[in-house]
């Protein structure tokens, strides 16, 4: 070991001396073909539990925008015979709750319910005739795509909504990520458009279980029968395609916003990427680590130029973004832009300092116990884990995985993943 | 799903905090209580009147500390409206012995997050660290308790952002403005009707001399708090905290005038136009907020019938309004009954297409008849309850949120022992209360009326050069 190396390792162990690892994830496949991620944990009488399909807006047909959304949103609204209103009120007298979402990759539906039996048997039951037969009411549909549309078209009024939506067709011209559903798009579905998109996504071979809590590995291995059992096969599903880079480019879209909105970026990263934990490290120094972060530093707090502006990676199943956003007051949007440009080829062409990059790995290795300290936090990252097919020990090897990185990495890693050539840029709201 | 919701923002923060959830939280889901030894959270007052309340939670090794100042933008002075604000981010500019960004980076050096809020009642700040770094942060906190430097260039840089945020958040969030006015309309003496971020003028007109006479008036050890939650040992923590604040001094604070307002005596009413599509209206309705914890009833009874409301997804706004009626894609009640100053309860939406917003008005107004006409049945209200017992659970998942608890209690004047009390008395709302409270306030005299008309965008949104190559 090198001095150099010594010091840092010395740094490290005054910062996180805990060293305690990720926690126990346990997984198995069910015998529907689910697979299951568990973390038992009995310091509170609480029960998360999270299925996640892979039946996000990439899964979508060209033309069929929304559907997945739509989908979704109707999955708790009528199962077996009991309507919406029957549902929620159920859910609401166990004191337990239902939430959950759709990304590009995913639709989650998730359940956090008091662990005692009276309230977690039923609370299980529910989910599981979620699961296993809802029957997407058609007024139902109706109302929801009627409520959808109306929200699609409120938020194209809003300067954030439009910048991404642009920002998001330019890096992904000819890719499911670069689709949007629109109000068109929305009113052409029809509810057998929703049942489809459910019996081809929402199967087994396409499911995850995350159960994070107050369980048994005994029980939560019938829980997780129970929920995925009457679920269908389905067979596994044929990967995303890989998008095709854009070249640079820029557009300007008018809006009568007082603040211009402005985003530059570029298709950068997939999940399980060897280059992430270099890309992470360098990111914080760029622009991911707040008020220690270059762009805050050099437009927040040298020229006043933005309340928030900020860079990140967003890691998907094929690549996704890295994307530096903020907002700024119309009139120095030009300036705004300039000055990010320059941090950024700066920062490309000489990466971090040693300095830089050794604060990137304090906060990040330090700050690690914060990432996992209550069951919501646990579930966020199992099911991230999960999902995605990460090794089960990414978090016990999380910190380590941080303290290896070097310089050389930081730059290579940027070099090969942030090429300039395919860097777009959105301004709205800048004339 | 859908809709943006109405935006009643309870507080400005530093910086963008997404776990926070910015809606005004019904105080129904806000609340928890220990269901641990009765002496946890522990207090010990300091000499110079700073007191510390600790919280042990051990199951991760990690502690969240705060700072509460009892000043908020409810203490300011017309002319320098958004100074707490403005202060709040000056908080992050240094003192002489730790410069301009040094907070931020030991912070961070340490393995933490940071931020802080400015809400009408209160300025608060807080670090979540690994929990060995408890005193390193309270170090920092008694610093700039005392030491500011408010120094007239970081001012004149930090004003900008601030100004940048209310563009951000206000300026360009047609239903920030529409509460904005909405508030200003009802509120014509109590402070209550100024913004939280000041109005642009005096962020225009703002000096560096305002902000130091702010800190000079409030950041006092006497009008401050301090919160730990994590895993510590309570005596290990008072011992820090009075190494850390025990020196700083007291001093006396200015006089708090009441500024009460007026009874409101006929309905109100305003419009905001704005680019939008949607059009929204919000209806404020003054209530009472709990003074005493023991003796009051009303407010109790106010939070239970806000759940029976729009508590949750099958709740009376969202099964009639949306589900049966299909009058609005998006329905809204809210109350907070811990509030410095006076009380309020929001209902508010946005009509579906084809409804207006006076057709949803009346069915607001609907809502609240069916209540004091017929009352609320006992399984909604035991449904609520039900709510209520499994929340103070959920709470405990985490350290922050049992932080913001104590320190919100604490903020409005009612001790955080009495946390518990407040949820007996809330488990003992009856329907007949409920009832009572939906007649006795739901009157048109007491009621402001704002509507969001919305405009069109200039033209369609729509490239104005098309995608250009650069380079």
């Amino acid at each position: 070991m090198n001095p150099f190396k010594l010091l840092v390792y010395l740094c490290l162990v005054l910062v996180a001396p805990l060293s305690h690892g990720g926690p126990k994830i346990e997984s198995w496949q069910a015998q529907s073909g689910a697979r299951v991620f568990f973390v038992e944990n009995h310091s509170l009488p609480i029960l998360d539990v999270q299925v996640d399909f892979a039946a996000g807006t990439a899964q979508e047909a060209p033309g069929k925008a929304g559907v997945a959304q739509l989908t979704r949103a109707l999955l708790d609204l009528g199962a077996a015979g009991m309507d919406e209103t029957e549902i929620a009120s159920r859910m609401a007298d166990l004191g337990a709750k239902l939430s959950g979402g759709v990304d590009m990759d995913r639709a989650s539906i998730s359940l956090r319910t008091l662990s005692m039996g009276d309230k977690r048997g039923p609370a299980v039951d529910l989910l599981r005739v979620i699961l296993r037969s809802p029957q997407f009411p058609a007024p139902v549909f109706a109302r929801e795509q009627a409520r959808s549309v109306a929200a699609i078209k409120e938020a194209l009024t809003r300067p954030d909504t439009i910048a991404s939506r642009a920002f998001w067709s330019a890096m992904y011209p000819a890719h499911a990520y670069g689709r949007h559903a629109t109000p068109e798009s929305v009113r052409a579905l029809t509810r057998t458009d929703v049942l489809a998109f459910h019996a081809a996504n929402y199967t087994a071979a396409s499911a995850t279980v995350t159960i994070i809590g107050d369980l048994s590995r005994t029980d939560a291995q019938a829980v997780a029968e129970d929920l995925t059992g009457g679920l269908a096969p389905g067979v596994p599903l044929v990967g995303l395609a890989v998008p095709e880079l854009p070249p640079a480019g820029e557009q300007r879209i008018a809006h009568p916003a007082a603040q211009a909105h402005l985003l530059l970026g570029l298709p950068a990263l997939k999940r399980g990427d060897p280059d992430f934990f270099p890309l992470v490290v360098g990111n914080y120094a760029l622009g991911g680590g707040g008020f220690v972060s270059r762009l805050m530093k050099e437009v927040r707090e040298k020229r006043g130029l933005a309340y928030s502006v900020n860079s990140y990676f967003q890691p998907l199943a094929q690549l996704g973004p890295f994307q530096i956003g903020m907002q700024t007051k119309k009139a120095q949007a030009n300036d705004a832009l300039q000055v990010t440009r320059e941090i950024l080829a700066n920062f490309l062409a000489q990466g971090p300092s040693e300095s830089e990059m050794q604060a990137a790995k304090q906060n990040l290795i330090g700050s690690f116990p914060l990432r996992l300290d209550s069951n919501r936090k646990l579930l966020d990252n199992v099911s991230m884990i999960g999902f995605y097919g990460l090794p089960l020990d990414y978090l016990d090897r999380y910190p380590e995985s941080i303290e290896q990185v070097t310089l050389a990495d930081i730059r290579a890693a940027f070099a090969r993943h942030v090429r300039p050539e395919h860097l777009v840029t959105v301004v709205v709201a800048g004339e | 799903m859908p809709a943006q919701l109405p935006d009643n923002r309870r507080f400005y923060q530093k910086r963008f905090m997404p776990m926070l959830c910015l809606r005004l939280i019904p105080l129904l889901l806000a609340l928890a209580v220990p269901a641990t030894a009765l002496a946890n959270p522990y207090e010990r007052p300091l000499a110079n009147g700073l007191r510390v309340i600790v919280k042990e939670d051990r199951r991760a090794p990690t502690v969240a500390h705060m700072v509460w100042y009892r000043a908020g933008s409810m203490d300011e002075k017309s002319g320098t409206t958004g100074v707490a604000h403005v202060l709040e981010h000056m908080m992050f500019k240094g003192t002489p012995s730790a410069g301009p960004g040094e907070f931020s980076r030991r912070v961070a050096a340490a393995g933490g997050r940071d931020n802080a809020f400015t809400s009408r009642d209160y300025t608060a700040y807080f670090q979540q660290v690994p929990k060995h770094k408890l005193s390193e942060m309270m170090q920092l906190e008694a610093d700039r308790m005392r030491h500011l430097t408010l120094d007239p260039e970081e001012f004149a840089q930090e004003i900008r952002v601030v100004m940048e945020e209310r563009r951000l958040r206000t300026d360009d969030q047609p239903q920030s403005l529409l509460f904005e006015q909405l508030t200003a309309t009802a509120y014509q003496a109590h402070p209550y009707r100024v913004p939280i971020i000041g109005w642009m003028s005096d962020l225009e007109n703002m000096t560096v001399k305002d902000a130091r006479a702010w800190y000079e008036s409030w950041y006092v050890p006497n009008n401050a708090y301090v919160v730990v939650v994590g895993d510590v040992d309570h005596n290990a923590v008072f011992e820090l905290a009075e190494q850390h604040y025990g020196t700083l001094p007291a001093r006396p604070l200015p006089a708090r005038k009441p500024q009460d307002e007026p009874p409101q005596t006929g309905m109100r009413r305003l419009a905001v136009k704005a680019p939008a599509e949607l059009p929204v209206v919000m209806m404020a309705y003054k209530v009472p907020v709990i003074r005493d914890v023991e003796r009051d009833v009303d407010p109790y009874a106010l939070e239970m019938l806000s759940a029976v409301l729009d508590g949750h997804e099958a709740a009376r706004f969202s099964k009639h309004l949306v589900r049966q009626q299909r009058l609005a894609v998006e329905v809204t009640a809210s109350y907070d009954s811990t509030t410095r100053g006076p009380g309020t309860f929001y209902l508010y939406g946005s009509p579906s297409e084809g409804k207006t917003r006076a057709e949803l008005e009346a069915g607001l107004r609907a809502e609240l008849a069916d209540v004091q006409r017929q009352g609320v049945a006992a399984d909604e209200l035991a449904r609520a309850k039900a709510q209520l017992i499994a929340s103070q659970i959920y709470k405990l998942d985490s350290m922050f949120a049992q932080a913001m608890e104590i320190g919100q209690f604490e903020s409005v004047g009612i001790p955080h022992t009495q946390s518990q009390r407040v949820i007996e008395k809330l488990q003992a709302v009856t329907a007949e209360q409920v009832q009572a409270v939906a007649s006795k306030y739901f009157r048109d005299e007491n009621l402001t009326v704002a509507e969001l008309e919305p405009q069109p965008l200039p033209s369609t949104p729509r490239a104005r050069s098309s995608f250009a190559p650069r380079h």
